[in-house]
């Protein structure tokens, strides 16, 4: 049987779009992250340029 | 009899960031005086786990049924508290939120006990309208499984190819008679060394022969009305017009090339631009001793001050090019910064450098003057004036917003920056949505980009484009503009001229003239209701009756 889920691998900025864009189609999303918690490198700073929105 | 009114307020210490500046303690012990108020609790972090529980299991158990969280920004956290009351049983819009982070603790850091009394004017504000809200239902509208795509360059080609293959069927209208935008100017593609036109017309031909792509050539649209899942557009070719509806907009109207007339002496024969040298190229006829090649022609300067990001990597190819064909002409570069981002970008400039390309930094104040038969420049580490043989010349041009840009951005009621270029909605959270819901865009529309990142930038567009259309059912808030008051409407159009969303229409009933909320494309805003002197319009949750009690407790003495 063919399955529609997507997997993705990675928690960071990157992957969590992607997840979010798929989710919202309506797509099953298996997230695979190796540390404990997602939001990888952006997690990590304090606000972005040129917003300088709080990253996290 | 009317259901009593059960109020929880949640005071949000925010770790630090509110409990530090404004007293919460005694903001919490305000708040349990208030009218209606059942239930008062201080988090820590209300929007943690621990808090948005704390949140639910007091709804069931106080039995509450208006919730109010005084903490940061609804902005960013209102989405998830009204999930939350949604989650315990309570109507996601029995919620009120009260900024007293933004407000209070953060610009008031100094100033605790004034900072601390604001907060309690904002609290009694949002329990005075709390007490008024009512339900309100999300409201659901079907979407038209189809798209429209401006521009039939490589931005666009590919987001139409992306959609359509998608299975949505695609509208793609290209003002010029032939696909391929810029691509058909261009010579080789680096770092790949394609050709360009070859490329392009691979491209069209996918187009052309997709049987879900309706491909409309000299052509333009000229009128687009409605809103995200019903978009009605009109598109004329010569004298025939043609409608017809779509549910996105993917903008793919590309950029044009500065033609710098009297800039360096330019004459389109020994002075010429990059995209001049390609055609050279394309038709064979390159012969040069000493070319000297000129970046930041028109660009970086008072007139026009943005970086245009790909005229680095077009005199880098384009050197490399002439080495290649020509290695005992002499290139010259003379730039201000070398943009060369990305490790396949960065060993073209080191190739460069290594077939013998030479590059000169010069100064904006003091640029090269084009002379006969030789280019002066002043060296920076010299500090001397070189004359360098010249007996071609290529300007460096950046790419310009689009000459229509400007019309369609009125069509569309969509932004431009200040350089006339499309505006994205968000530059990270939504870097390829416009602002206006169910409308994108991608490729140099935007800004200057490379073919791959314009690919990219459609590829991406075309998926978020295609979200909405997969759901097929658009859901938006329910905080839109109702006419309350059929009777009072004397249709007079007002509201209907200032809506800036195109959300309001005057309609003939069996009471006569009286004007219309189309609910998906409101936003709310508010313009309608504060317009109309007959109170006939008003927003939910922002009700004249909710926002006059709001200033009246604002004007209440402190208890």
């Amino acid at each position: 049987m063919v399955s529609n889920d997507v997997l993705v691998i990675g928690g960071g900025i990157a992957g969590i779009q992607a997840a979010l864009d798929l989710a919202e189609m309506g797509i099953q999303v298996h997230m695979v992250e190796r540390l404990p918690s997602i939001g990888g490198k952006m997690a990590q700073l304090d606000k972005t340029f040129p917003t300088n929105d709080c990253a996290i | 009899m009317a259901e009593k009114i059960r109020i929880g307020v949640f005071v949000c210490d925010c770790g630090s960031n509110i409990a530090g500046y404004v007293d919460v303690k005694e903001l919490a012990e305000y708040s349990r005086t208030l009218p209606n108020v059942v239930y008062v609790k201080e988090n820590l972090y209300t929007c943690s786990e621990s808090g948005i529980n704390e949140i639910k299991a007091a709804i069931r158990q106080q039995n509450l049924n208006r919730v109010v969280v005084a903490s940061c920004t609804p902005r960013t956290h209102e989405p998830l508290f009204r999930g939350t009351c949604e989650e315990a049983g309570l109507n996601p819009y029995l919620f009120e939120m009260v900024n007293i982070r933004d407000q209070c603790s953060w610009v008031h850091m100094q100033e605790r006990e004034e900072g601390t009394n604001k907060a309690k004017d904002l609290i009694r504000m949002g329990v005075a309208k709390a007490a008024l809200l009512e339900p309100q239902e999300s409201i659901k509208s079907e979407m038209d499984p189809n798209a429209l795509v401006m521009g039939g360059g490589i931005s666009g080609m590919t987001a139409a190819l992306a959609l359509a293959n998608r299975g949505y069927q695609v509208f793609l209208v290209e003002k010029q008679a032939q696909l391929g935008g810029l691509l058909l100017k261009l010579d080789k593609l680096a770092p790949s060394g394609a050709d360009a036109a070859a490329f392009a017309a691979s491209q069209a031909e996918l187009v052309q022969k997709h049987p879900k792509i309706r491909l409309m050539t000299s052509t333009e649209v000229r009128e687009i009305s409605g809103y995200i899942g019903h978009f009605k557009v009109t598109a004329a070719s010569g004298g025939n017009r043609d409608q017809f509806g779509v549910g996105v907009i993917i903008v793919a109207t590309g950029a044009q090339v500065l033609k710098p007339h009297g800039l360096f002496g330019y004459n389109g024969k020994r002075v010429i631009t990059q995209l001049e040298l390609e055609d050279l190229f394309r038709k064979d006829a390159f012969s040069a001793g000493n070319v000297v090649m000129i970046q930041c022609a028109g660009a970086r300067i008072e007139e026009r001050k943005y970086c245009s990001r790909i005229c680095c990597m077009v005199a880098l190819k384009n050197a490399i090019q002439i080495k290649e064909r020509s290695p005992g002409t002499g290139v010259r570069i003379l730039y201000r910064d070398i943009q060369a981002y990305g490790t396949e970008n960065e060993e073209i400039y080191r190739r460069a450098r290594e077939m013998g390309v030479i590059f000169i930094n010069y100064d904006v104040s003091n640029p090269p003057k084009v002379e006969e038969e030789k280019v002066t420049v002043a060296h920076q580490l010299l500090g001397r004036e070189l004359d360098l043989p010249a007996d071609l010349v290529v300007l460096s041009t950046p790419l310009v917003a689009g000459e229509d840009n400007e019309a369609i951005s009125k069509l569309l009621r969509v932004s431009l920056d200040e350089n006339k270029f499309f505006l994205e909605g968000h530059v990270k959270l939504k870097p390829l949505d416009f602002a206006t819901d169910g409308v994108y865009l991608c490729g140099n529309a935007h800004y200057p980009a490379t073919v791959r990142e314009a690919i990219s930038q459609a590829l991406g567009a075309a998926s978020r484009a295609s979200i909405p259309l997969a759901k097929g059912v658009m859901t938006v808030e329910p905080i839109v503009s109702t006419l309350v008051d059929e009777d009072a409407c004397r249709g007079c159009g007002l509201c209907v001229a200032l809506c800036p969303y195109g959300a309001l229409e005057i309609v003939r009933t069996e009471k006569g003239r009286k004007v219309r909320v189309i609910p998906v494309a409101c936003k709310g805003c508010g313009v309608c209701a504060a317009t109309c002197y007959q109170h006939a319009l008003s927003i939910n949750s922002y009700t004249d009756e909710q926002i006059g009690e709001q200033i009246s407790a604002c004007l209440e003495a402190q208890g």
